[in-house]
């Protein structure tokens, strides 16, 4: 056992800051430049008491209200997921981002992401949840006037009305600014017309307002407030979709669309602020979404490979299945890790913000896209976990996997709209180092010149020896190093490309994988050092951790490897490469009998819980 | 209409029980915790009848300071108020009923409501005790609960059937399954419950009379057999049933 070890660390972290329940800022973006105390960490292991009655309260709703009636969602039954929505606006699942003064709660961003963590269990209801009270409720949140507050949100809260958003349009998806939809004025001022089509509306079958994007006069992109009885206002036929089924998806048509000007949302040719802002946290709650649908299939694969026999024997009982059953947990715990780590540093400045101030609501907009980067993160990683898990949970069903009659076909064909929708994983993976490279020229982050600085020094340059945690003395040391290693290649690659990077996109994907690896190692160290300290780890967790950091650091590598390559040659390369090489030695671990271990915890409980 | 509910903190429905290494009491490692699921009917009926009646709910609990979650439940619920009655030593079902007793004759409520049973111990003996005790009648098993102009008619759940009784307040209700159901604490009811008191009492003493000396879990189950699909197997269950089994 390790962990009595670590006493001694522990009680020097009990003094300086163990019982502290609120955080010190951290800077978006600078996990990639600072060290992080696990103790200004946010883990799910520090719910308060009011989080974990939120949390009983929405997993008994999902397991009571939705999850057996999931049949009929997904054939659209007439009324069925709006009736639910309504349901759910009772018990307080819709107004949780909304402020108080128009019937919400504001119950800050942990206990939205652990909402939509539950729901995410639900698949099709969860889009149709997530899609009303995060992209349809949000808009009006952040920009829109008091009248238009007064009058929407008290009824997106209960869910009276429901609410879409879109962006998209048939020829303009990834690139949404370039969307044709036109606004003009109409002769006598009172209105905007609107012409064009929409694409791929959630909720658009029942939705009562749809926030849509469009350009005034053909070049201003500006947002505006449609409702559903508006003249020339009218939806298309449903969509019909590989997954996600129950959620309704169609076109919006707009013909001479008379939209009031009141119901203009925010300023002319400003939509983009709106579009992009309200995606950080669309993505932020898909990633939240993400990690509670692997959760269910984890249990559902566990459940199901303890009692399907084959050769005598439980299936589980076979390494490969521990492997699978292993490798689904370990994602799965790192992804959380991730999200309520990012879910404390958003918290932290929301709690410094006076919800009575004027601009209340701006700082609140500001202080969410400081983390843009992690929410890309989160939105990239956590539904690439849930298609790893899927599809792993459809093999150990084997055969039966594949039929509809067991739960875990539907949410292999639920999880694939995770990697597309909120902005694809290719998108968002330029979007991570453009916006670091972005915060560094404008002096925000101390990336350059640190890149700068490590080259100059190359062959010096060793990792410092972190004394931290003894046990985990390598991960830490290794975790250290491939934050160098981004820093260091975001470099090479910014020097050699200059402004011609962005067509340098498969390396530009190569930094963000290594950016996210960073920020997934760290997080469940973190989380797993902070819980040592107050004793509530346990050897799962850290066999977590150290498989994790193990099998990630090779992929570090190898990304770091491909960049290198195809930036420099020769002596460069070859000293780059040696710096690498030492970068990121070290003996690998028995991951076999670790992942077993962690395996047969798994094995031993119903639920997952680790 | 003042309405008090005793409500219990029990071990989660899905928790693993083990046995201590004492073989009396359970092992408490890893055991999570909830309102007992009778005593979840009852919150719900208190609440049902302030909606209808006006007035106010207070819930008691006796126990450690572990029970203020179950208490905090139930303020989350909607209830006004919550006494947790301080007690960390094991009591028998007559312990209970005492210490309950003695705070609620002080609290004269005109409608007491417990769970049938707590879901524990399994005694079922609580609810009547304390109606004995405060000299009140008791309806136990209840499905419907009517309160009318002058009396209170109560549907209860007997072998095979119902039996409709008639009685006045104040007196004891035992809430059974198929009462109502019970609503989620609301995310505004949470939030609410943090600011509500928990008022502790020290609980009235009581002389253990009944006292646990052995726990025991049943046999473990042993696998079911699956027999051919064939017409052989008619023939080998009832051997089976007659041989093995032994029931006919
Ligand atoms: C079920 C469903 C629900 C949806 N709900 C909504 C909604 O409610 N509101 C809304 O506005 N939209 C919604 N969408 C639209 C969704 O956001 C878009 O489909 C998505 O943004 C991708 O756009 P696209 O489909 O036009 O693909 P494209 O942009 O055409 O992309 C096709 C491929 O090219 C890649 N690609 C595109 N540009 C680049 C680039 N610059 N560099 C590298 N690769 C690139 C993409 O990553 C993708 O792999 C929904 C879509 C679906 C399928």
């Amino acid at each position: 056992m390790d962990a009595p070890k670590n006493k001694k660390q522990a009680n020097k972290h009990t003094r300086c800051e163990m019982e502290q329940t609120t955080l010190n800022h951290v800077k978006g973006g600078s996990f990639l430049l600072e060290e992080t105390d696990p103790y200004n960490v946010f883990t799910p292991e520090d719910f308060s008491e009011q989080h974990q009655m939120i949390s009983k309260t929405t997993s008994d709703f999902v397991d009571n209200e939705i999850l057996p009636r999931i049949n009929d969602i997904d054939d659209q039954k007439d009324g069925l997921t709006v009736s639910l929505l309504k349901k759910a606006g009772e018990v307080g699942l819709l107004s949780i981002d909304v402020p108080e003064e128009y019937g919400g709660l504001e119950l800050g961003i942990t206990s939205s992401i652990l909402v939509a963590e539950h729901i995410g269990r639900t698949g099709s209801w969860a889009v149709s949840h997530g899609a009303h009270t995060g992209i349809g409720t949000l808009p009006i949140v952040f920009f829109g006037t008091e009248d238009q507050k007064k009058k929407y949100l008290p009824r997106f809260a209960t869910g009276e009305w429901i609410s879409s958003y879109s962006l998209s349009e048939p020829s303009s998806g990834s690139d949404a600014l370039s969307a044709r939809t036109t606004a003009v004025l109409s002769p006598d001022n009172n209105h905007y017309l609107l012409n064009g089509t929409k694409m791929w509306l959630s909720n658009a079958g029942f939705a009562d307002v749809y926030i849509t994007f469009a350009q005034v006069n053909g070049e201003k992109f500006s947002a505006f407030i449609i409702e559903k009885g508006f003249p020339g206002v009218s939806t298309g036929a449903e969509e019909k979709k590989m997954g996600i089924k129950g959620s309704s998806t169609r076109q919006l048509i707009l013909e001479n669309a008379q939209v009031p000007v009141e119901n203009l949302l925010g300023e002319i040719g400003r939509g983009h602020i709106i579009a992009f802002n309200i995606l950080n946290i669309g993505r932020f709650k898909l990633g939240a979404a993400a990690i509670g649908a692997a959760k269910k299939v984890i249990a559902d694969s566990n459940s199901y490979a303890k009692t399907r026999m084959q050769f005598n024997k439980p299936i589980a009982d076979f390494g490969m299945i521990k492997h699978k059953l292993a490798e689904m947990a370990i994602r799965t715990f790192v992804g959380e890790s991730m999200l309520y780590r990012t879910a404390g540093l958003i918290d932290t400045v929301l709690k410094n913000i006076n919800k009575e101030s004027p601009n209340a609501a701006a700082q609140t907009l500001k202080g969410i896209e400081e983390y843009a980067i992690e929410c890309s993160i989160l939105k990239v990683y956590c539904s690439e976990i849930l298609d790893y898990v899927v599809d792993e949970g459809v093999q150990i069903f084997g055969g039966y996997g594949y039929s509809e009659e067991y739960p875990v076909a539907r949410a292999y064909r639920d999880s694939r709209i995770n990697r597309i929708f909120e902005g694809t994983n290719e998108i968002n993976r330029l979007l991570i180092p453009a916006m670091l490279l972005k915060r560094s020229r404008k002096g925000e982050l101390d990336l350059l010149r640190r890149a700068t600085q490590l080259a100059n020094d190359l062959l010096s340059v060793s990792s410092t020896n972190c004394e931290a945690n003894a046990i985990f003395s390598t991960q830490r040391k290794l975790i250290d190093n491939a934050k160098k290693l981004a820093v260091m290649m975001t470099g090479i690659v910014a020097q050699k490309f200059l402004e011609r990077l962005s067509e340098q996109q498969e390396i530009l994907s190569n930094i963000s994988d290594i950016v996210m690896d960073v920020y997934a190692m760290e997080s469940v160290l973190l989380r797993v050092e902070k819980n040592l300290a107050r004793e509530t780890a346990n050897e799962i967790h850290i066999k977590i951790v150290k498989t994790f950091v193990n099998d990630t650091m090779v992929r570090v590598e190898m990304n770091a490897r491909d960049i290198l390559s195809s930036t420099t040659e020769g002596d460069t390369l070859r000293t780059y490469l040696a710096v690498l090489k030492r970068f990121t030695k070290y003996t690998p671990l028995n991951t076999v009998a670790l992942r077993r271990v962690i395996a047969d915890e798994l094995i031993g409980k119903e639920k997952y819980s680790l | 209409m003042k309405i008090a509910v005793c409500i219990n903190h029990v071990p989660d429905t899905e928790t693993k029980i083990k046995v201590g290494a004492d073989n009396v009491n359970i092992d408490k490692t890893g055991v999570n915790y909830m309102l007992s699921p009778y005593d979840e009917f009852a919150v719900e009926e208190a609440l049902r009848i302030r909606e209808k009646f006006t007035g106010d709910v207070t819930v008691l609990s006796l126990g450690g300071d572990a029970h203020k979650e179950t208490l905090r439940k139930a303020l989350a619920m909607g209830v006004e108020k919550a006494v947790l009655l301080k007690d960390d030593s094991v009591r028998d079902s007559n312990g209970v009923a005492k210490a309950l007793a003695e705070e609620l004759r002080q609290m004269s409520p005109d409608v007491i409501l417990f769970g049938k049973q707590s879901i524990d111990y399994d005694n079922a003996q609580v609810g009547t005790l304390v109606a004995e005790m405060l000299g009140l009648p008791s309806v136990a098993v209840v499905v419907k609960l009517d309160i009318q102009e002058g009396k209170v008619v109560c549907d209860r759940e007997i072998e095979g059937g119902h039996e409709i009784v008639e009685t006045k307040l104040p007196a004891v209700f035992l809430a059974q399954k198929g009462l109502n159901e019970p609503r989620y604490p609301s995310l505004k009811g949470i939030m609410a419950a943090k600011s509500k008191p928990i008022e502790e009492k020290p609980a009235a003493p009581a002389e253990v009379q009944v006292q646990t000396i052995h726990l025991k879990k049943p046999p473990a189950k042993g696998s079911g057999k699956i027999l051919s699909t064939d017409d052989s197997a008619v023939s080998e269950l009832i051997r089976l049933l007659r041989e093995e089994a032994k029931v006919i």
